[in-house]
């Protein structure tokens, strides 16, 4: 394969057609004439004219460029890129919910909506809280979400409070949220283990603190053991306690948010509940509440009468309103909902029992090439330093761009930012033994190589279809093909 | 090793300042910050005529790596920014004392008692080491 690929745009032959409709066998009108004129195309739209086998070549082709969990490894901290299993494909397609529409009478739709009102019931119990939105599309829309419900919590309470506390390991979407959610971030720094320190803590608490965002296990994979004090410190300067879920697949059906004293959670779907995660969505952020915020929930949600039916409930007078078109992301609910039926409550305990029991062998063989900056146990991911590697003139990057090499895509780099030369992996549970042992020959073959032939690092990729993006000129000189207004 | 001017004064989050003429300083990132920021595709300019205050973020400063917050060494309002780097960020790399700088700040008082309290290059030479 060539790095050049024409667009389909540039393909386009005029005269060219893919597929010839057959003959039309009812009278043909004019649209003119049933569509009113501001809804008409005034010129044709610019469709690529090419023939079937053309375009059936030209996807085909793009799909092999494409790496997916279906393809290889892929140990990205932080984004839990576990198998998909493709039982959730079937059951997405059962045409009770492929062809279906969200503004059916909801008589029509009961089985959709049984599957809402459980799905809602399901991550309510994981996590420990009250009431859950399934509206969300995202994990950082789940945050503004939660962040949204916060702010109406204490302004119905009169109260202003203006900032949002975030740890220097926090995922760069929780500031980002916070910002668009209209407070002000402060960040406090980890103490050395990695952990929150509560002497920080408790100087950035106030009266003006609307919440603090955490994530437990941490982006370090690491368990907050002072999560207890943590909440009590938070809560008893009037703010509530946000938990990003990001890390979910690490304590499933073992602790649950809600027991720790959070108010506000949101989950990744796309992560821990094995919806497509890599390509570009969608995604789902559900977000659940402890009793207190209900309230201000995003409506509708899933309710059931006494009788027994499904109906959306739009009775929540203090709701911050629709956060989504329709009702969420349907079709990535159907298959959260289906691996959460796969494997019940046991299942997912098992599975971040497995996710945790690999990130640990894994951290516990690599930490003599690489080094481990909290070493001990991990949770279900972990942080390495490449700063040994720099003696040799070998960077973090170079590391990643040999693992290219390898046919892996590699783990995440440069994040979280107090680590030096920072490597966080994740293997999540679906992967053999096999899998993860190969991951980590190649990885000790590349610290290797840094010590006897840097250059053959510092050069690499060199098996890949292209090699080194100009990323800096990219972002420096970027070449846009659309217009606005 | 990471070049660091004599005359010049530092903060630690990694900025110079000197004064220029009268109570105007002009502020930029040092050579250790944009080593360490790697390739700067794009500045985020405080408006011309706003306050600033010292150690209050003004604007960031965006790497193909990550943004950092661009924090004012000293207190008063923004007089010029150079916008050389709207088109050229790569000075920033390139020349971090020179056409890399970034923001110019009329201080009120003396330009003495503002940049009092920064470090001077042996003290900020400790912190980078």
């Amino acid at each position: 394969m060539k790095p050049e690929k024409a667009l389909i745009f540039e393909m386009s032959k005029p005269g060219r057609v893919a597929y010839s409709l057959p003959d039309c066998d009812v009278p043909e009108i004019e649209a003119s004439s049933v569509v009113p004129s501001h809804l008409l195309r005034s010129t044709p739209a610019e469709l690529p004219e090419v023939y079937e086998v053309d375009v059936i070549r030209h996807y085909t082709e793009l799909s092999r460029r494409n790496f997916g969990i279906d393809n290889g490894f892929y140990p990205l901290g932080s984004c839990t890129m576990k198998y998909n299993p493709k039982i959730n494909e079937d059951v997405a397609r059962f045409a009770g919910f492929a062809k279906i529409h969200p503004y059916q009478p909801a008589e029509s739709i009961q089985g959709a909506l049984e599957l809402l009102y459980t799905l809602q019931n399901d991550l309510a119990a994981l996590t420990g809280m009250d009431q859950v939105s399934l509206q969300p599309a995202a994990g950082a829309h789940g945050e503004w979400t939660g962040l949204m419900l916060i702010r109406a919590y204490h302004e119905s309470r009169g109260e202003k409070r203006t900032k949002v506390i975030v740890p220097d390991s926090s995922h760069g979407t929780n500031p980002a949220s916070a910002t668009v959610a209209g407070f002000e971030t402060v960040t406090i720094a980890s103490n050395d283990k990695g952990m929150v320190d509560l002497e920080a803590l408790r100087a950035a608490v106030g009266s003006d603190t609307a919440a603090l965002m955490l994530t437990n296990p941490s982006t370090l994979g690491l368990f907050e053991e002072q999560i207890v004090e943590i909440a009590q410190i938070v809560h008893e300067s009037g703010g509530l306690l946000y938990y990003d879920g990001a890390n979910s697949n690490a304590i499933m059906g073992i602790a649950r948010p809600g027991d720790m004293g959070f108010d506000v959670v949101h989950l990744n779907l796309h992560k821990t509940m094995s919806t497509p995660h890599g390509g570009g969505g969608p995604g789902a952020g559900p977000v659940g509440v402890k009793s207190r915020l209900i309230p201000f929930l995003p409506k509708p949600i899933v309710g059931r009468a006494e009788d027994g039916a499904y109906y959306w409930d739009s009775d929540l007078p203090q709701s911050i309103g629709r956060v989504k078109a329709f009702y969420g992301n349907f079709g990535i609910l159907v298959r959260a909902y289906a691996y959460i039926r796969t494997y019940g409550p046991e299942g997912l305990r098992r599975v971040s029992e497995l996710a945790v029991l690999n990130a640990n062998y894994m951290m516990h063989r690599l930490a003599p090439y690489f080094e481990a900056p909290y070493p001990g146990v991990c949770k279900h991911e972990f942080v390495l330093s490449g700063k040994r590697l720099k003696a040799f003139g070998v960077r973090t990057l170079d590391v990643a761009k040999r693992l290219l090499d390898f046919g892996y895509h590699p783990p995440t780099i440069y994040f979280p930012l107090n680590v030096e030369e920072c490597i966080m992996i994740e293997p999540t549970e679906t992967e053999s033994k096999e899998t993860l042992d190969a991951f980590i020959e190649a990885m000790i073959q590349i610290a290797r190589e840094a010590e006897t032939d840097p250059q053959l690092v510092i050069n690499a990729p060199y098996t890949t279809i292209v090699k080194r993006l100009d990323e800096t000129t990219a972002a420096r000189k970027p070449v846009l093909n659309c217009t606005c207004g | 090793m990471s070049e660091i001017k004599p005359d010049l004064f530092y903060s630690e989050e990694h900025e110079w300042a000197v004064a220029i003429s009268g109570q105007v300083i002009r502020i930029g990132i040092t050579d250790y910050a944009q080593h360490q920021l790697g390739d700067i595709v794009f500045v985020e300019f405080p408006e011309v005529g706003a306050g600033v205050f010292a150690g209050e973020s003004m604007g960031s400063i965006e790497s193909v790596k990550t943004v950092s917050e661009l924090y004012s060494p000293v207190t008063g309002k923004v007089v010029s920014v150079n916008e050389a780097l709207i088109d050229s960020p790569e000075h920033v790399n390139g020349e971090p004392y020179g056409n890399g700088w970034l923001v110019e700040v009329e201080v009120e008082g003396s330009v003495e008692a503002a940049l009092a309290p920064l470090l001077t290059a042996d003290r900020y030479r400790a912190i980078t080491e």
